[in-house]
């Protein structure tokens, strides 16, 4: 007995000695990447923290710069037509999957196919439903063959556009245009993702996945640009709770962290100077206003509800890190829209002339100190949520408006937007998938059902069509500026802020670029011991 | 004996049955569904992921498919996790969610009816108030606080003991979660341990014991300590069952792989299948439990009689 542990500890010590050994040679980036993957297949993922280890192990026809700009990936050439509506595009030579086999052009296609087919339901088909006919088999209404892509030989595939799409390129870097492995997932189907069948064509792949835990990538060999790569292993942990992760980056465990509380950040810049990252990031806090409600048909109380509001505080005092006061729709950064960001002429009057302005709005539209505005303020269950909604609350009490706070868990607080079901004011935020203007402008559309205060302009949506034929990049600015003015105007909706991103890197790490996307490719990380 | 477990065994299965149907209602008359987020689908994609998942159907017919399936020991697909079935998740994390259970109940038991006994026998002197002074921190400092305390104070200052994560079996590792999740435990068990056995050594046949002139070790091993476990031994059940449901916080801030986080996540997240699955997981670990404090009651206390 007492020998047979004297062998097991010998053992425990050798295999310890050796996992040692094996970890001083490599370097292992630690990142701490927030909530649990809900999959590790580019067809079924939605959210950053999957998109940071599914960008890391498959790589679309373009792909993200250390600046997160598009640059070609496994494609080595594209050319577009004169009406930039054909694309056509030439895979690398030495594009090929971790197992050896070739990246090819059926590759993308059968990746392509699968995403809209209906069978697979993927949360994000619609971004890529620029393509044409893509929506329209994505809705099971034409075949899968129909839609705008063509392989033309191994190495050569070409799409054909419903419209000219500027920020197709970008949305190509997008994880719903990685291709799969045709042969691995014709032959283990949905399990094709399980740690022992998974093939990817980056310069990563996937070696363990312990829910609740971790994920582990190592280098691959395979890649085309393998002897660039200088980080040997990446570990994504998955954690909750940021306070812990910035704890355990304190203790020297992460490298990266993906996000950390905002009331920790005086700390961070005291104690850890430079490694806290804020930098705006292309989204929009707003409120949505709901037009159906007959007070807020009138656009004088939207305008005064806007008005009020000190956004200015916002950021550096309520949240603490920053955030940038928004009064457009379209955050500042976006790409093919070269304007400063939208500001409304009261936006630069001093705060106290502002809010007499809107007391005077309101008063025209028959509010007063007896006649009241009764309004209810719904957001999703969350501190910083309900802090902005308490303060915002106050900031309308002196134009006669009563505010009822109403909060509920995230699942509810969506399922009664999209019901245009609340009385009065909602909150919700919107990060954008691709870096165009038209992502954003389209919540506003009156046809489509991210519109939850049913914001309804004819005007406006003929614009945003408008835009969809326009080749000329300027003057398709032009036009969504236009349409940008019309409906803040209007005060459409109530911007808020603009999102920054929140990151702290280890100053350990090198090539980390701050971007408006928040994308940070581990290939173009290096790390110092 | 053997015949009260069978039944006890049998009575579980309606018990298994009612709970499955109520947690299956009230999910669904919950508001919001999985598909629910900050960010939801077009309606298009919505119809095919509903349809993808039986959620289409007649509610009658998703519960017959759920249930048929859990028959046949398939708990269904998670709705929040598509690489893993609800099995799958259940069998990854058990195994660990368990460990840390075990070893938390046992560290605790062992150390609050050892701290409880101890301050019995010396009640009013410094070892009893030591012991007070542990139990009002076990008890007044919620587990959240006390997992960032100990973090922070030997992970990130001390740098003693890793700040958490799980890289396969550590026991460096397993050292604070199994201290905040066993603290408020052993601290219960000590109150219940330092009354019930004070309660004992003032009863007759100890002051008899002592009369006939045994030695005060001797009282207490032989005469004391079992009658005194009573009310522990059935406080060690629900207890258990606490330890191993309530590892939530404490696999949230130490970034542990268990189940406890699916608990509350998957209900929030209106997970259907995950939630389902771990309730029955938990209904069926703690009938078992009861099971083995009521046998466990049975063998202690000579006034309980069955059938």
């Amino acid at each position: 007995m007492q020998f047979r542990t004297v062998i097991k500890g010998g053992l425990l010590a050798g295999l310890m000695a050796l996992a040692m050994s094996g970890s001083a040679l490599a370097v292992t980036l630690h990142s701490f990447n927030g909530g649990e993957p809900a999959s590790l297949d580019p067809h079924r993922v939605s959210g950053d923290w999957e998109n940071r280890i599914v960008g890391d192990y498959i790589e679309g026809l373009m792909t993200e710069d250390a600046h997160a700009e598009p640059i070609p990936g496994q494609a080595s050439s594209y050319t577009v037509s004169d009406d930039g509506l054909v694309y056509t595009f030439t895979i690398r030579d030495d594009a090929v999957w971790s197992d050896g086999t070739p990246v090819t052009a059926q590759d993308f296609d059968f990746a392509f196919k699968r995403l809209f087919d209906p069978e697979t339901a993927a949360d994000y088909a619609y971004l890529q439903y620029p393509i044409k006919n893509a929506e329209a088999a994505n809705a099971g209404d034409v075949p899968l063959d129909e839609v705008g892509i063509r392989v033309i030989d191994d190495k050569t595939i070409e799409f054909t556009l419903e419209a000219p799409a500027p920020y197709f390129l970008d949305a190509l870097t997008h994880y719903t245009a990685y291709p799969v492995p045709r042969h691995v997932v014709e032959q283990h189907g949905s399990e094709w993702i399980r740690p022992e069948n998974i093939v990817g064509n980056g310069a990563y792949q996937i070696v363990e996945w312990i829910p609740n835990s971790h994920i582990r990538a190592v280098k691959s060999e395979t890649y085309y640009d393998a002897e660039n790569v200088q980080i040997d292993e990446v570990v994504y942990y998955s954690m909750d709770d940021i306070s812990a992760a910035l704890a355990r980056y304190r203790a020297g465990e992460f490298d990266i962290l993906t996000d950390f509380p905002a009331d920790q950040y005086q700390l961070l810049q005291d104690q850890y100077p430079g490694q806290a990252h804020v930098a705006p990031f292309l989204g929009l806090y707003y409120y949505v206003v709901n037009h159906n409600k007959e007070e807020l048909a009138d656009p004088n109380v939207r305008q005064a509800l806007s008005m009020s509001i000190n956004r200015e505080i916002i950021g550096p005092d309520i949240l603490g890190t920053g955030e940038l006061p928004a009064y457009g729709w379209v955050p500042p950064g976006t790409a093919n829209y070269d304007f400063d960001e939208y500001r409304p002429d009261w936006a630069d009057l001093e705060y106290g002339e502002r809010v007499a302005q809107a007391i005077s709005l309101m008063e025209e539209a028959g509010y007063s100190a007896s006649n009241r505005l009764n309004l209810q303020l719904k957001y999703n269950t969350n501190e910083n949520h309900r802090r902005i909604a308490v303060a915002i609350a106050a900031m309308w009490e002196p134009l006669y408006v009563d505010v009822e706070l109403f909060n509920s868990e995230v699942a509810v607080h969506y399922d009664a937007l999209q019901n245009n079901d609340f009385d009065g004011v909602g909150r919700a935020g919107w990060l954008m998938d691709y870096n165009d203007a038209i992502n954003m402008l389209e919540l506003l559309r009156s046809d489509i059902g991210y519109n939850y205060g049913r914001y309804n302009n004819a005007e406006y949506d003929e614009l945003l069509r408008e835009s969809a034929l326009i080749t000329d990049m300027d003057a398709r600015a032009e036009v969504l500026r236009q349409a940008e003015e019309i409906a803040m105007g209007e005060t459409a909706g109530i911007p808020i802020y603009y999102y920054v991103s929140k990151n702290v890197v280890s100053p350990a790490i090198s090539g980390y670029e701050d971007n408006a996307k928040d994308i940070h490719r581990t290939r173009w990380l290096s790390k110092s011991e | 004996m053997i015949n009260y477990a069978l039944r006890r065994v049998l009575s579980a299965l309606p018990i298994m049955l009612i709970a499955i149907t109520v947690c299956f209602v009230i999910l669904r008359l919950a508001p919001g569904g999985p598909f629910d987020g900050e960010r939801p689908l077009p309606p298009t994609v919505l119809q095919n992921v509903m349809a993808h998942y039986n959620l289409d159907k007649p509610l009658w017919e998703q519960y017959w498919i759920y249930l048929s399936g859990v028959l046949r020991g398939d708990l269904g697909p998670s709705m929040t996790s598509y690489d893993f079935s609800v099995s799958q998740l259940l069998a990854i994390g058990m195994p660990f969610t368990l460990m840390l259970g075990m070893t938390a109940f046992v560290f605790a038991t062992a150390a609050g009816m050892l701290a409880g006994a101890v301050a019995a026998v010396y009640q009013n002197k410094w070892p009893d108030y030591l012991l007070v002074l542990a139990v009002m921190i076990g008890l007044i400092i919620p587990n959240f606080l006390m997992a960032a305390l100990l973090q922070l104070a030997f992970g990130v200052h001390l740098k003693w003991l890793p700040a958490g994560g799980w890289p396969g079996f550590s026991i460096p590792h397993l050292i604070l979660p199994v201290l905040v999740l066993s603290w408020p435990h052993a601290a219960r068990i000590s109150r219940l341990m330092r009354g019930s056995m004070i309660e004992t050594l003032g009863t007759n046949y100890v002051r008899t014991a002592r009369a006939k002139g045994l030695g005060s070790r001797l009282v207490l091993a032989r005469h004391a300590l079992k009658p005194a476990l009573i009310p522990v031994v059935s406080y060690l059940g629900p207890g258990l069952s606490y330890l191993l449901t309530g590892s939530l916080v404490v696999e949230n801030v130490f970034g542990l792989p268990g189940i406890g986080r699916y608990f509350v996540n998957a209900a929030l997240n209106r997970d259907y299948g995950l939630v389902l699955g771990t309730t029955i997981f938990y209904v069926v670990l703690i009938l078992i439990l009861n099971l083995i404090v009521d046998l466990v009651y049975a063998w202690l206390d000579p006034k309980v009689r069955y059938r």
